[in-house]
């Protein structure tokens, strides 16, 4: 029974596998089975069987997405899949991972996916930062182009495709859907208005499956070994393996593909070593930059799941955690933080826009001892007015994530750097 | 109608609005910026927040943007909610930490829409305590100032010069808190709305650099309802005016015409009536033969004696003067001895148009309906160039098709952010013929032709779109597809328009678009209509006051039939033969001259009567669709200037004292021109026994004004001629909107207030759209102006090359070509020619070129155009020393010496 599927064909430090010995463990035999045996609406189905949720952050069911695209008569001809392989996460390098490592997998996974939706071109959005996995997925996509499984009338099944790479100009909102597609027709990276989802009008206002590379490169193993092997994967309601990684001053930082509900406490103990001599587990932010602060106090043994998660008030979000540790200032890290967002901001909409540059502000003001008491009332009150519903898209309230649960958890340090206009960590510098 | 509950009250609202229109439209006092009432919904500057409930159990609610929300049917809200309200704040707040501050040398200080909104919210003390971040300005060129600072990122701009207009070299760039607005480079804005900016800005980022050279706050303007005289459209204005000078027009909300929008032609033409070379003084020439300034009385004295003693008295009047100065020359010569002043070809030309608006098959198109048709075919005019208000609106129409995608996604059109993104750069139908590339090109569908040509395409259209029309004889394959294509559309449309105009001085381009219009009206005549461009802004009023033709009158002159000519507001060497006119000011024994710009025919008056721009003088002007609307004076004359009509009253026998005098006597005497005496309340109206103000209630420095040379306060000027007061006294309340002098309301401040003003935003004004329209349309008389195809256009069959206008939108018209900002844009004038004729007749681009048409010569530079239909050399209007173009006028190119 295969408990690694993502990852079997990876080896690290070692080229990736060709086409020829990706074939040779069964790469694209799903392809060819499914082109030549089933319809589309059949993948959908499996998929949906299977419960396959995005990988990219927001664990939206990968079938229902997909079932939105309109198909038949009155439907538009043409439509898109786009792989978001804009991994600009702070602290996650999952998807640079899987497509370093195994290029055919998310290919043979965007086949799929294009086909269960219709589509017959499909682009890669690739964060401009991975030229090693540009590299690897030109060579593989051509050799797929060669081995017949892209192009026209793919193995005979009437089935036409053919993927694009595109290379981002590098902007974190672009991994925002619709901002991507936005950079995609080479406007601005600014996110779109919703509705419309881009399922109904996307890239060039076509329908338009947008999917994070962890999920594509899932699509493949599901049609191979079926729904009820990938249920019980996982440990809790959500089947499947993930990748799980771990920066900070752990022992071994790193990316684990394990299965999805493993504990923080295995993650952090057993994968990552745990932290590393002298240093103490202060929090951890479970997936990306924009997740709030989850604590050793009272999360260790947190399933690391999208609902346990979710109801410690955090989010899964990429699955690939930042830790902080005792002798790391939570105000710098903080302040760090929001000196990316607010240089991220895409700048349409005012609170995200002119808000979070006053975040940062403040917050370097209180980190070089010049913070103010009113200053944690006004961090506090951007965390609301920045909220869900206040700001054109959800980056800003991404980014009160970590901020709104820094101030709770770490409330002294806030107030320790105001009373004592200074930061406490300095000398452990 | 849905109801809504704003705050615990019910209101009935129109149907498919958003809840910020919605708001707006009832009255309270809801912030906004990114929002524009024709650029619709983005959801960018979150400024508008209301509190919004699933229904009337829902105690909490949720904070939504109310220019997201659609105001549906038992839509709940809280616009005094605490949190929305602190919200609103804040967001003033935020967009505050960057900006200067600097209101009291800032432009737009007064009547700011950034200053209303937040003083609107409460928003007061500053609590950021950083630098900020600065930019770079722009120099944009003649039009616009350009000051990045005050920006607070609304994207109203690029969302209108972009997206709206077509503009292509101005944008976003740069990201979060460091988005800029401007062009890559410094450089003039090219696009021809950019003008807009101004109003569209809500702060003081794009403000007007004319303006700045004669700046006055909005408080001490003192101004008038105007209606534009740069083309003949008739977009209505607000010409503002302090001590003797205008300094600046904007937009008068007319839902039928301009909208929200001018062009710069008409936003920027008007400094040619503040030129220092203007003549303003009465002159007479003395015995001798020398001209000498003298008083009003003296001139009219003159004139009086001249007019006694002539031997024959002809009068050319002017398709740029009003209505009741054409009328009041035609009295005083006689109706035989009367021309409209418009040159014989284009006279001819656009009495042929007149006939098919007022009796043809099509209702005329407005603005309005030429900016919601959702299939236009457009024959012979290039309304970019020669009426450009239109083309703003056709490259709207252009999206009319593609837009019902959107519908059908169940998008409503008002979330503009969707809509775009949805149809993205899709067109509907537009198809144009014209002889060359127009600025419409990126939008249409072009085809480039001969005027015969041109005249076939429409022939053939006609025959397709089925009916009494023949086929077009030896029509080639491609040109008859084409007209398959256009008909299909026209005939598939909900709103089909027909458009064309009299550019092409072409009598069977006309008679082509009379058969498209006659067999459109049989097919898909419902909501068809025939958008028409003329030349100049009253062009119709005159060719339906009728008359002989300029040529006819000169020549009687230089025949020695007559030998007094009196000039009304025309500059006769633009429009005729040099070699006519210079027989008959030769022959002339006395020309009387009354006109407000310098002109060639000015030097050589006898007598000479200074008149009255528009700025200093009411008039009613016949628009392109036949609307009449009367434009009034902003600023009272100086010294002896005197409106032409007032000039010519007291030449006439006629007991006409007042304009309203002249009104009712053209109305008595013309039933078909009555309507325009209807165009304004007349000069006796009153709003509770008081007049409508020309200042603002703020007219603050009224008693300082002439305090240096006076402590005590002249009384303001009086106003004979309408129901409008030189004072800032006068009726607050419904103003009737043709007596509107500048937008104003409490808590607005800015043109933002025009909300205040309309009866529904984005619909009609309250108290209904100014002007009356002369033409009832759709009389549908089949026999009229049928014509049949011409034969097809053969270069080498014709002597020489075929010469045919081209027009420039800032180089075109005579009176905007002498404001100074506007000439700055005008385009060099050039001779276009094919590079294939260019080579056959020896001619290099970017040499001199000689033109000889009709006897006479000019040399002028030419620029080789691969657009241009072969056989044709296109020469630039004005074409100075040269005679005007007729349909079928030759001109020999070769390489000038």
């Amino acid at each position: 029974m295969i408990r690694r599927p993502l990852t079997a064909l990876i080896r690290p430090g070692e080229p990736p596998p060709g086409l020829r010995d990706y074939e040779a463990a069964d790469g694209y035999a799903a392809v060819r089975g499914t082109l030549k045996d089933l319809q589309p609406g059949d993948v959908i189905d499996r998929v949906k069987e299977a419960g396959l949720r995005g990988r990219g952050g927001a664990g939206f069911q990968t079938a229902m997405k997909w079932g939105f695209v309109p198909q038949g008569e009155d439907a538009p001809r043409r439509k898109y899949l786009v792989c978001n392989a804009d991994e600009m996460e702070p602290g996650t390098f999952k998807d640079r991972y899987l497509m370093e490592g195994n290029p055919h997998q998310l290919i043979e996974g965007m086949i799929l996916a294009a086909f269960a939706i219709g589509a017959e071109v499909a682009y890669i959005f690739l964060r401009d930062e991975y030229p090693l996995a540009a590299k690897r997925l030109r060579a593989a996509l051509a050799e797929a182009r060669d081995g017949g499984h892209l192009g026209k009338d793919i193995h005979g099944s009437g089935f036409n495709l053919d993927i694009h790479l595109h290379i981002s100009a590098g902007r974190y909102i672009c991994g925002e859907e619709t901002a991507l597609l936005n950079a995609l027709e080479g406007k601005r990276a600014v996110p779109r208005a919703k509705p419309p989802f881009p399922p109904v009008a996307g890239l060039w206002g076509k329908p338009t499956i947008v999917n994070n590379v962890e999920t594509l490169c899932y699509v493949p193993h599901i049609l191979r070994h079926g729904a009820e092997w990938f249920r019980g994967l996982g440990k809790g309601r959500d089947g499947g393996t993930k990748l799980y990684g771990a920066s900070g001053r752990v022992r071994h930082p790193g990316i684990w593909e394990l299965p999805m509900g493993t504990t923080m406490r295995e993650i952090i103990e057993d994968h990552a070593g745990g932290m590393r001599e002298g240093y103490r587990l202060r929090g951890v932010i479970p997936g990306g930059a924009s997740t709030d602060f989850l604590v050793p106090e009272e999360h260790m043994d947190l399933p690391m799941d999208f609902e346990s998660v979710q109801k410690a008030g955090s989010r899964l979000g990429t699955g690939t955690m930042i830790i902080l540790d005792d002798k790391t200032c939570p105000v710098g890290m903080l302040r760090n933080l929001q000196l990316f967002f607010s240089r991220e901001s895409c700048g349409w909409c005012t609170p995200c826009r002119d808000g979070i540059p006053w975040i940062e502000k403040t917050l370097a003001a209180i980190e070089a001892g010049d913070g103010r008491e009113e200053d944690i009332a006004l961090l506090h009150a951007h965390t609301r007015l920045l909220g869900p519903g206040r700001t054109f898209c959800a980056f800003a309230p991404g980014a009160m994530e970590p901020l709104q649960s820094a101030l709770r958890y770490f409330e002294d340090d806030f107030r320790r750097h105001i009373t004592e206009h200074r930061c406490p960590y300095a000398n452990g510098r | 109608m849905p109801t809504i509950h704003i705050d615990g009250t019910a209101h009935s609202i129109p149907a498919g609005v958003n809840l910020l229109h919605a708001a707006l439209q009832l009255g309270y006092d809801l912030p906004y910026f990114c929002w524009h009432p024709a650029l619709g919904s983005v959801g960018a500057c979150r400024q508008c927040a209301v509190r919004q409930y699933r229904d009337e159990k829902d105690e909490h609610g949720q904070i939504v943007m109310a220019c997201m929300v659609p105001a549906a049917d038992g839509t709940r809200c809280s616009i005094a909610d605490t949190e929305a309200a602190e919200f609103r704040a804040s967001v003033i707040e935020w967009l505050m930490t960057n900006h200067p501050h600097d209101c009291p040398v800032c432009d737009e200080g007064g009547e700011c829409h950034l200053q209303d909104m937040t003083v609107m919210t409460g928003h007061c003390s500053r609590r950021h305590r950083f630098p900020k971040r600065t930019f770079r300005n722009q120099f944009l060129g003649p039009f616009i100032n350009h000051e990045m600072n005050r920006c607070i990122q609304c994207y109203r701009c690029t969302r209108f010069y972009n997206d709206y207009a077509g503009g292509t070299d101005f944008g976003a760039f740069g990201a979060h808190n460091h988005v800029y607005f401007g062009r890559h480079t410094d450089g003039v804005l090219e696009n021809e709305f950019s003008g807009n900016l101004i109003e569209v800005c809500p702060t003081g980022v794009f403000t007007d650099k004319t303006l700045k050279r004669h700046y006055t706050r909005k408080w001490d303007l003192e101004s008038a309802p105007s209606v534009c005289t740069h083309c003949s459209l008739g977009c209505n204005t607000f010409a503002g005016a302090r001590y003797g000078a205008v300094r600046r027009i904007l937009n008068r909300y007319h839902a039928a015409i301009n909208g929200y929008f001018l062009c710069d032609r008409g936003r920027f033409g008007y400094e040619h009536a503040n030129r220092g070379d203007r003549p303003r003084q009465p002159l007479v020439r003395d015995k001798e033969g020398t001209t000498h300034p003298a008083a009003a009385a003296e001139a009219l004295k003159a004139a009086s004696d001249a007019l006694a003693a002539a031997k024959g008295v002809v009068a050319v009047g002017s398709p740029r003067a009003s209505l009741e100065a054409n009328y009041a020359l035609r009295a005083l010569a006689g109706s035989d001895r009367y021309s409209p002043g418009i040159a014989s070809a284009e006279a001819d030309a656009a009495a042929v148009l007149v006939e098919l608006l007022r009796d043809g098959p099509l209702p005329p198109a407005s603005l309005r309906d030429v900016e919601h048709a959702d299939a236009i075919f457009v024959l012979g005019e290039d309304p970019a160039a020669s009426a450009p208000r239109m083309a703003l609106s056709l490259r709207q129409a252009a999206r009319q098709q593609p837009l019902e995608s959107v519908d059908k996604l169940g998008i409503p059109r008002w979330y503009d952010r969707a809509a775009r993104d949805i149809i993205q750069g899709a067109t509907g139908p537009l198809h144009t013929a014209w002889t060359h590339a127009t600025r419409l090109d990126d939008i249409a569908c072009p085809f480039r032709g001969a005027p015969a040509d041109i005249a076939r395409l429409g022939f053939a259209v006609a025959h397709h779109l089925g009916g009494d029309t023949p086929p077009v004889a030896d029509i080639d394959e491609a040109l008859d597809n084409r007209a398959k294509e256009i008909a299909e559309a026209l005939r598939a449309a909900r709103r089909p328009a027909v458009v064309t105009g009299t550019g092409l001085r072409s009598r069977r381009v006309l008679l082509a678009a009379a058969a498209v219009a006659r067999a459109l009206a049989r097919v898909n005549g419902e909501n068809a209509r025939l958008g028409a461009v003329f030349g100049e802004a009253n062009t119709v009023g005159a060719a339906l006051l009728g008359g002989p033709s300029p040529e006819e009158l000169l020549e009687a002159v230089a025949a020695g039939k007559a030998d007094t000519l009196v000039v009304l507001e025309n500059d006769l060497t633009r429009r005729v033969d040099p070699a006519l006119l210079r027989r008959a000011l030769e022959a002339a024994r006395c020309v009387i001259v009354l006109d407000y710009v310098a002109t060639p025919v000015v030097d050589r008056a006898d007598i000479f009567l200074p008149a009255g721009s528009f700025a200093e003088s009411d008039g009613t002007l016949v628009n392109h669709e036949g609307r009449a609307q009367r434009s009034f004076q902003a600023l009272p004359h100086d010294g002896d200037g005197r409106e032409s009509w007032r000039w010519l009253a007291a030449l006439t026998d006629s007991p006409w004292d007042a304009l309203d005098d002249i009104l009712r006597a053209l109305a008595e005497a013309r039933p078909d021109l009555a309507a325009a005496a209807d165009a304004a309340p007349g000069a006796d109206f009153r709003l509770n026994g008081r007049k409508a103000p020309r200042s603002p209630r703020r007219y603050s420095g009224r008693t300082a004004q002439l305090a240096d040379r006076t402590m005590h306060e002249p009384r303001p000027p009086d106003d004979p001629d309408s129901a409008l007061a030189f004072s800032m006294e006068g009726a607050a309340k419904q103003v009737p909107p043709s007596l509107l002098s500048h937008y104003w309301s409490p808590g607005w401040n800015s043109v933002q207030s025009l909300t205040r003003f309309q009866e529904e935003i984005a619909g009609a004004c309250r108290g209904g759209d100014p002007g009356t329209r002369l033409f009832a349309g759709a009389e549908n008389k089949p026999a009229a102006l049928a014509g049949s195809p011409p034969r097809p256009f053969d270069p080498a069959a014709v002597p020489g090359l075929l010469a045919v206008p081209a027009f420039d939108v800032f180089a075109s018209d005579e009176l905007a070509a002498l404001s100074p900002p506007v000439a700055e844009r005008a385009a060099v004038p050039v001779c276009r020619l094919h590079p294939e004729d260019a080579a056959a007749h020896g001619i290099a681009d970017d040499t001199d070129a000689g033109i000889i048409l009709n006897g006479a010569s000019a040399v002028l530079r030419a620029r080789l155009d691969p657009t241009l239909a072969r056989g044709l050399v296109a020469l630039p209007v004005p074409m100075p020393g040269l005679p005007p173009l007729a349909d079928d006028t030759y001109a020999t190119v070769r390489p000038a010496s």
